[in-house]
């Protein structure tokens, strides 16, 4: 620009001509990183930090084998040893609240399902026997209820809390994955479709 | 002058750091860690899934002990440390991992500050090789801003832009 001769336009009109122009561009470079700044922090706070991914990650995989003992008849039940069953694994705790709220649905689904092939089973977690028996004896569950030492297999299945509740299909795969309380209408949904796919 | 004093800053940098290998290369190997230092090692690396912003390492969760619990039995049983990141991996997808993956939508996490001082790097290179055609003479080590040195408005006129101007200028008085 240096000696150079400028066309200064009409009088007064030369400083408008080119500044306008250099803020604006000033403006956009200033603006663009703040705009992509404040969208990926929309994006990040907006999510819930505690809400997993995980929820549907199992689905269309194999079961996670497992080997464990009915704390009240001594008896073991092996995953592997279910295949032509859909089976319900409702991993549950007597502190929980919700895990109250849904066994009435399981109870009901037991009752229709049950006699049909289907297998419920109930995965204790992180739970003393005293507490679950106290629970059992005011909600009666006439199915399998596990123990989970070291709760290896409610980290097989990604469990982060209770209740969360596994439907495998009789040929040994994670059809679905409910994460908090189960209900009967999706009990029934989804074990009329796998006793119907059989 | 201002070029020569980064280059020194920048070679007492590197030396500084060069010793600091010597001294970190002349002590030898450290002693191989503990097993509990193993389990934290890894632990550490692991989102705790029921805490805000706490590793497994540093979670007081049950869920979190557990989860130390069996990567102790993974350790013992032979497994590598990215085997059982994998594992929580493969149960928990990519979310369990505190560091995020140097792929996907994790390597703009990796890339976006290492873009970001590239781009401060051009911008301020422009601007610093603007300002310095501004200033007359090629004067590099001038603080002023250009227009502020003796003359110098008036030294960067051509005669003919003065003289259009003093018209326009004579012109604008004349306008009742």
């Amino acid at each position: 620009m240096t000696g150079e001769p400028r066309d200064v336009g009409p009088a007064g009109s030369s400083a408008p001509d080119v500044a306008p122009d250099r803020r604006w561009r000033v403006v956009v470079a200033g603006l663009v990183p703040v705009v992509l700044i404040a969208a990926l922090l929309g994006f990040g706070l907006g999510r819930n930090p505690r809400d997993l991914q995980s929820a549907n990650r199992l689905e269309g995989r194999e079961a996670p084998g497992f080997e464990l003992r009915d704390f009240r008849t001594g008896r073991t039940v092996r995953m592997s040893d279910l295949r032509g069953h859909p089976v319900v694994v409702n991993f549950w705790a007597s502190w929980c609240a919700d895990c109250r709220v849904e066994h009435t649905d399981l109870v009901a689904a037991w009752q229709r399902f049950g006699n049909q092939g289907a297998v419920f089973l109930s995965v204790l977690y992180q739970d003393t026997t005293d507490g679950a028996d106290d629970f059992l004896a005011q909600f009666p569950a006439d199915w399998p209820n596990l123990l989970d030492p070291g709760g290896r297999t409610a980290l097989d299945y990604g469990v982060t809390g209770v209740p969360e509740t596994v439907f495998v299909d009789p040929q040994g795969r994670i059809d679905h994955k409910q994460i908090g309380v189960t209900s009967y209408p999706l009990l029934a949904r989804e074990l009329g479709r796998m006793l119907g796919d059989r | 002058m201002r070029i020569r004093g980064a280059a020194v800053a920048v070679l007492a940098a590197v030396a500084v750091a060069g010793v600091a290998l010597a001294v970190a290369a002349a002590r030898g190997p450290s002693a191989p860690p503990t097993f509990a230092e193993r389990v934290r090692s890894v632990a550490a690396e692991l989102r705790c899934p029921v805490c805000q912003n706490l590793s497994v390492a540093d979670s007081p969760s049950e869920l979190a002990r557990q989860m130390r619990g069996e990567i102790g039995r993974r350790l013992n049983a032979g497994q590598a440390p990215g085997e059982i990141r994998a594992y929580f991996v493969s149960r928990y997808g990519r979310w369990i991992l505190l560091t995020p993956s140097a792929g996907g939508l994790g390597l703009v996490v990796w890339a976006a500050p290492v873009l970001a001082v590239a781009g401060g790097g051009v911008v301020a290179f422009t601007v610093l090789r603007r300002r310095r055609r501004r200033i007359p003479n090629g004067d590099e080590d001038s603080d002023e801003p250009p227009g502020s040195e003796p003359g110098g408005a008036d030294a960067r006129l051509t005669g003919e832009e003065r003289a259009r101007i003093e018209r326009e200028l004579a012109e604008l008085e004349e306008v009742p």
